[in-house]
């Protein structure tokens, strides 16, 4: 994973008056965060090695207004989505494709009403359907027999009811998928939604983090699967916690596609 | 002697629906208080949901014992109550069985209605059991004392005792029609099977004909008073639900749980602000003017739309939503159950105000927010969801939760300090974290 990959952005198409077929929306966390730009490098190798004709933002990017939204702030919100509206529809975007479930659900669900309309889709659906169209080759290879968890997250989860994509993906990998008690429908919340992420939590007698990596190790992984970059980050927190970390890996889907192809 | 029986029969007929028709109408008036909202859209899906959430009990069975259990109660009670109709006529024509001259067909009606009874009745003891001596943890949890948990149990023996009744009353009908007592002995024989209250005989075994129509009387109208008492007990109750479940499912939301309405009235101002045409120093327009500004979020009941408030009437206080909350699971205050339960005693509240003053609700220097619901158990919430997924029929906590939000943000900036500087972040950076917009794209150029 040495060699830094040629990033295209959207200005840099406009000039040539080409179009992408898809928009890679990488958002903050994958943008600003160390653990997320790790996802985000891993996910744009994998597009670049699939031949996906892509294009990010870069700066002309801003948060999607997710947290502010569901923190209350509602102007906030609706000014970040009109910003980014603005953007996307001067570029005439029609696909989008993020690793960020907020950014997902809030795309996908809460900018159509405000004018922006594109087809959305989450990092390991995407994934899946290169998959699927023979673009992308997995194989098992390192991560082949690990028992692995998988840690849903919430909106994409139950707030968009998607749960197989990243289940597909882990089994092209051969790992041995074991489930949490409570997953899917069920699945426990990691502690980030709702603007959590961004403030300590109210006086309880757990972190919410803490119980949800406890609910992976009663699994005994290997590793815990995540496919957002602020679970990826409380659950990191969470196996430290538990002084694990030299044990089990919290790792995004796309960074494992990655690596067992040796991006 | 016997018509004066009718005409009391009549008179509990008319208290008891009148009474019931009086609170439904105030019911109906209180949820009027929301806000209004559009729910009337997609009504085929709207129906289906119903039928198969409420109806279907879909949901129910997500818990197998408890939804197994309730299976059985809610469609004994159902079909059971197809009895009643029996016994509103035979009270009001002082008649004897009704429908008997359905022959078999009606002995197997009677019979299968002593199979529910008695499954009803045995249900109820299991859901008692579980409640007060396995106690259950969501079923003692800080807001369950007081009047929710004696209600939770009132019901339960309410149920028992009308299942009894019903046993009994049938017991001694058996035991005057095998008898040949007048009014009860049919030339038909014996009209109705008894599968299960044959085992009561024993227990009347030996009483006088008299003594036996004293005993059938009293559980006839026992049983009907009971019910027409329970039909009035339920505005009191969280046992709204089983009226209330269907109108709920129907109007719950259809979109994806993760997708949040978007304020109109925020998306007028943000509007005005994005247009490089508007006039910052236009004169506002004088019928504008006139308007009330509107409050943005909810810091009492009447902020809060009607779907949300019969969301509060509907709730059964199960806990199922408290036990999923993985706020509630760590300790801390909030509890999406006390959430609705709040909303709908601060609405009762706000309803008997309106009663007492003549229709108008007069300032009580109260409110939904703090009086009821702390900012602590709002700033809790991690808007996951699992509240709204977890409820049996279709209630969602979180849009409370939001519209308080709302409310602390928008009205009174009474965020926590740290969202207010990730907010404020957003707003001069693009980004919850203080980055430069312009290293956004950074992470490209490093290895």
């Amino acid at each position: 994973m040495a060699e830094a990959i040629k990033v295209p952005t959207m200005a840099e198409y406009m000039a040539e008056g080409k179009k992408p077929e898809v928009l890679f929306w990488v958002g903050c966390a994958g943008s600003f965060d160390d653990r997320a730009k790790k996802i985000t490098k891993a996910f744009v190798k994998i597009l670049s090695n699939a031949g996906v004709d892509y294009a990010v933002l870069g700066t002309e990017e801003g948060c999607t207004g997710d947290p502010a939204k569901r923190a209350g702030n509602e102007f906030l919100f609706q000014m970040q989505a009109a910003q980014n509206i603005e953007v996307l529809n001067g570029y005439e975007i029609e696909k989008i494709v993020t690793a960020c479930p907020h950014c997902f659900n809030t795309i996908k669900n809460e900018y159509p009403e405000l004018g922006g309309n594109y087809k959305v889709m989450h990092h390991t659906q995407f994934l899946k359907s290169l998959l699927e169209e023979g673009k992308l080759k997995v194989e098992g290879g390192k991560f082949k027999g690990k028992r692995i968890t998988f840690h849903d997250p919430c909106y994409l989860g139950r707030a968009n009811n998607e749960y197989e994509a990243p289940r597909d993906l882990l089994r092209k990998l051969e790992v041995e998928l074991v489930e949490m008690k409570n997953c899917k429908k069920k699945g426990l919340c990691c502690g980030a939604g709702g603007g959590q992420m961004f403030k300590e939590p109210e006086p309880g007698n757990k972190d919410v983090n803490v119980l949800r990596t406890e609910q992976a190790m009663e699994t005994k992984p290997d590793m815990i699967a995540a496919g957002c970059p602020f679970c990826n980050t409380m659950m990191t927190d969470g196996v430290k916690s538990k002084n694990k970390e030299g044990e089990i890996e919290v790792m995004d889907v796309a960074e494992m596609i990655a690596q067992a192809d040796e991006l | 002697m016997a018509l004066l029986g009718q005409i009391l029969f009549v008179i509990a007929l008319v208290f008891g629906f009148g009474f019931f028709a009086r609170n439904v109408k105030k019911l109906v008036r209180n949820i009027r208080l929301g806000k209004e909202i559009d729910r009337n859209d997609k009504p085929k899906e709207r129906f289906a949901n119903m039928a198969r959430v409420a109806l279907g009990q879909s949901k129910m069975v997500k818990r197998p014992i408890a939804g197994f259990l309730h299976i059985v109660v809610y469609v004994g009670f159902v079909i059971i109550n197809i009895e009643v109709l029996e016994i509103i006529i035979d009270g009001i024509f002082g008649t004897h069985r009704i429908f008997s001259f359905l022959g078999t067909t009606y002995d197997v009606l009677i019979g299968s209605f002593e199979v529910l009874a008695f499954l009803v009745f045995l249900g109820v003891v299991i859901f008692w059991i579980r409640r007060n001596v396995v106690r259950i943890k969501r079923f003692w949890a800080n807001e369950m004392t007081g009047w929710p948990k004696n209600d939770a149990n009132n019901i339960l023996y309410f149920e028992m005792i009308l299942m009894v009744f019903f046993l009994l009353m049938n017991a001694a009908d058996f035991q005057l029609q095998t008898l040949g007592a007048d009014h009860y002995a049919s030339e038909a024989g014996i009209v109705g099977s008894f599968p299960i209250s044959q085992f009561l005989v024993p227990l009347i075994d030996g009483l006088s004909i008299s003594t036996l129509i004293i005993v059938e009387r009293t559980a006839w109208w026992l049983h009907i008073l009971g019910i027409l008492f329970f039909l009035n007990y339920l505005y009191y109750s969280k046992h709204l639900h089983i009226l209330l479940a269907f109108p709920n499912t129907y109007y719950a939301k259809l979109k994806p749980q993760g997708e949040f309405d978007n304020l109109e009235a925020v998306k007028k101002e943000v509007e005005l602000m994005m247009d490089p045409n508007a006039d910052p120093f236009a004169a506002p327009d004088a019928s504008a003017e006139a308007e009330e500004p509107e409050k943005f979020g909810a810091s009492d009941v009447q902020d809060l739309n009607w779907v949300q408030l019969l969301n509060s009437y509907t709730c059964t206080e199960c806990g199922r939503c408290t036990s999923e909350c993985p706020a509630n699971q760590t300790g801390k205050k909030l509890s999406p159950r006390k959430i609705m339960m709040d909303t709908r005693d601060r609405l009762e509240e706000v309803g008997v105000n309106i009663d007492t003053n003549k229709g108008e609700f007069k300032e009580d220097g109260k409110q939904l927010l703090n009086d009821y619901i702390t900012k602590e158990e709002l700033w809790a919430c991690t808007t996951c969801n699992a509240c709204v997924e977890a409820c049996p029929i279709g209630i969602d906590p979180l849009s409370i939760i939001l519209e308080m939000r709302r409310y602390l943000v928008m009205e009174e900036s009474a965020a926590p300090n740290e969202l207010n500087i990730a907010m404020g972040n957003i707003e001069n950076n693009g980004a919850p974290w203080p980055y430069n917009q312009m290293d956004r794209l950074n992470w490209a150029e490093e290895k």
